[in-house]
């Protein structure tokens, strides 16, 4: 595949992607809209893919540095967008109504927020 | 293209990109929140690991960055308080964008610098672009978080010449760009390039004034999400073109509900019509004149707890008292006594989009109690007390009745339907966009006068002297 073709394909995907992205946020409501933009901040962290694979390429002491401060730039987006949207997330948990009700009572999952497990990244090796 | 992407790593990422899709699906209830962030949170998981599983070098670079980076992250991201909610995600957003505009320049630099430069239009094009969003929205989420942190003012910043400087400084980094493609590379030029770009970020965030935070930060998540598309562009990679072109359409939507809920264009926030909204408003004001009842703790008190049912209508104000615990505690108390308690929350409230409802949250109001602006409009009518906490502008009945008014046309709460209306406030100094207020000037409304927290815990102790009925 030439690079024009992959460009092209990529838009193809953009556009269908903005799209989606258009669908699914409009019916977010206005309540969850702090924790919404805390949560897609974090996955905008997604950058941290492209840091890692500029980190593999480098040949040279400029490339080095350039692919180190992408890559602590793009960790500190994942591990702190991620951490803060749980933390504030679990504010909102369970207070659907001053008396609990019986629809959140069974919920087997239902762990303390205390126990965030951010996403290690850089530490799968 | 960086790296040849094998099939499977390909498959890995639509994992992940499905994983992102269906935890922002969840963001979407209350009940499901939490669950839709881990959901995505296993899709980064999946996108990262899928990423280190491809790669056989750089990992000197990569261990102490991540690292350093993960520590980081936790420690500032559980120590926040959830009124610097708003400079976090600035900052966050900051640092996503910073990482964008790093990964073209890596990139442009592997290409020119391996012997024989070969950076071809496509590639130069796509690495100019990641590396000018990027660049803009990195130093602009960073005055953005400056402004918010006050670390600096947060009124508008202007200057004279404002649009025409952002202009000659786009078209001149256009010409750079153009430069950099026909001579197919130039360390020099990209890095003026890259300068210039965190320039015009700063630029266009100092004349955004602090009201107007709730629409900037939201475009600035939308800046980033597009940089982080457009690097997937430079580097051929599926998964970044996908996840930031969804976060890129979650900020637009944000950035133009804001607006709509301000009733200001977005234009009029980005290029500073700040300060023209403001004077049309003083020609039109002045005009109001008429008694203000001041009203006091003692009788306040009184009148909330033979109620049957008070609204509370949480503003900018409120956040910058940080008084929500203390609403909450009112709150508490006056539920003890029978009264049915709301709460009124505009769109803009707060320095984001849903701080407000965050605040709250934090202090432990249920969300069914926090009533966006269409569900809980029809409930003032019947409402006893309507308490205007730190708002002005969101209850201001000019948005219906004035014509001429910059916020005729603004979506409001109608706290003066309310059988009382009782304004917190400060001082009789006008919102935002310096409009008078006629709710103020009401025969059903009252002003307690003073720190919105301080007034809020007296309240507390005075109703907490009533017995309960």
């Amino acid at each position: 595949m030439t690079n024009v073709n992959v460009v092209v394909i990529g838009l193809f995907v953009f556009v269908l992607a903005v799209f989606l992205g258009l669908e699914l946020i409009t019916k977010v409501p206005s309540l969850l809209h702090t924790p919404l933009m805390s949560g897609t901040n974090f996955i905008h962290g997604i950058v941290l893919v492209g840091a890692l694979t500029i980190a593999a390429t480098v040949h040279d002491t400029i490339g080095g540095v350039i692919a180190v401060a992408a890559v602590f730039l793009g960790t500190l987006n994942v591990v702190g967008g991620w951490v803060v949207t749980d933390r504030m997330l679990g504010m909102f948990r369970g207070k659907a109504a001053p008396a609990p009700t019986a629809a959140l009572a069974p919920k087997p999952e239902a762990r303390p927020a205390a126990q965030p497990t951010p996403p290690p990244p850089g530490e799968q090796r | 293209m960086t790296i040849a992407i094998p099939n499977w790593a390909t498959l890995g990422y639509l994992v992940a990109i499905v994983l992102f899709i269906l935890g922002i699906k969840q963001l979407t209830s209350a009940k499901t929140a939490l669950r839709g962030n881990r959901v995505a949170g296993m899709g980064m998981l999946v996108a990262i690991g899928v990423t280190l599983g491809m790669l056989h070098s750089g990992w000197q670079y990569v261990v102490p960055a991540a690292v350093l980076g993960t520590l980081v992250g936790i420690v500032v991201a559980r120590r926040v308080a959830m009124t610097a909610m708003p400079q976090l995600v600035a900052l966050f957003n900051g640092m996503g964008a910073g990482a964008a505009a790093l990964i073209a320049l890596g990139d442009f630099h592997r290409v020119t610098s391996s012997g024989h430069p070969s950076l071809d239009t496509i590639g130069a094009v796509t690495i100019l672009l990641s590396c000018l969003i990027g660049g803009i929205s990195f130093s602009g989420s960073l005055i953005a978080f400056a402004k918010l942190q006050e670390w600096m003012r947060g009124t508008p910043i202007t200057w004279p010449l404002q649009h025409e400087i952002n202009g000659v400084l786009l078209g001149a980094l256009v010409g750079i760009g153009l430069a950099i493609t026909l001579l197919h590379g130039g360390a020099v030029l990209i890095i003026v390039f890259a300068v210039g770009a965190l320039i015009l970020g700063v630029l266009s965030v100092l004349p955004v004034g602090g009201a107007d935070m709730p629409v900037i930060i939201a475009l600035l998540n939308s800046f980033t999400g597009i940089a982080a598309a457009v690097t997937g562009f430079v580097l051929g990679n599926d998964a970044l073109i996908v996840a930031g072109a969804l976060v890129g359409a979650s900020g637009s939507i944000l950035t133009m509900l804001m607006s709509k809920a301000m009733n200001r264009p977005i234009t009029n926030v980005l290029f500073g019509a700040f300060g023209k909204l403001a004077e049309d408003g003083g020609e039109g004001a002045g005009a109001l004149h008429g008694n203000i009842r001041e009203t006091n703790v003692e009788d306040l008190a009184v009148l909330l707890t033979y109620a049957q049912q008070v609204i509370f209508v949480p503003g900018y104000g409120l956040a910058v008292a940080r008084a929500q615990h203390e609403v909450k505690e009112l709150a508490t108390q006056l539920e003890q006594r029978g009264v049915r308690v709301l709460y009124a929350i505009h769109p803009v409230a707060g320095r984001m989009p849903g701080h407000m409802n965050v605040l709250l949250a934090e202090a432990d109001v249920p969300y069914s109690q926090l009533k966006e602006m269409d569900d809980v409009n029809p409930e003032f009518p019947r409402t006893d007390v309507a308490l205007v906490i730190g708002a002005n502008d969101v209850v201001n009945p000019a948005a219906h009745n004035t014509p001429g008014s910059p916020i005729y046309g603004m979506p409001i709460l109608n706290a003066d339907q309310a059988k009382t209306v009782v304004v917190l406030k400060r001082s009789m100094r006008p919102g935002f966009a310096g409009i008078e207020n006629e709710l103020f000037y009401r025969d059903n409304t009252m002003m307690l006068f003073g720190d919105a927290k301080d007034s809020l815990a007296k309240l507390t102790a005075e109703v907490k002297l009533q017995a309960a009925p």
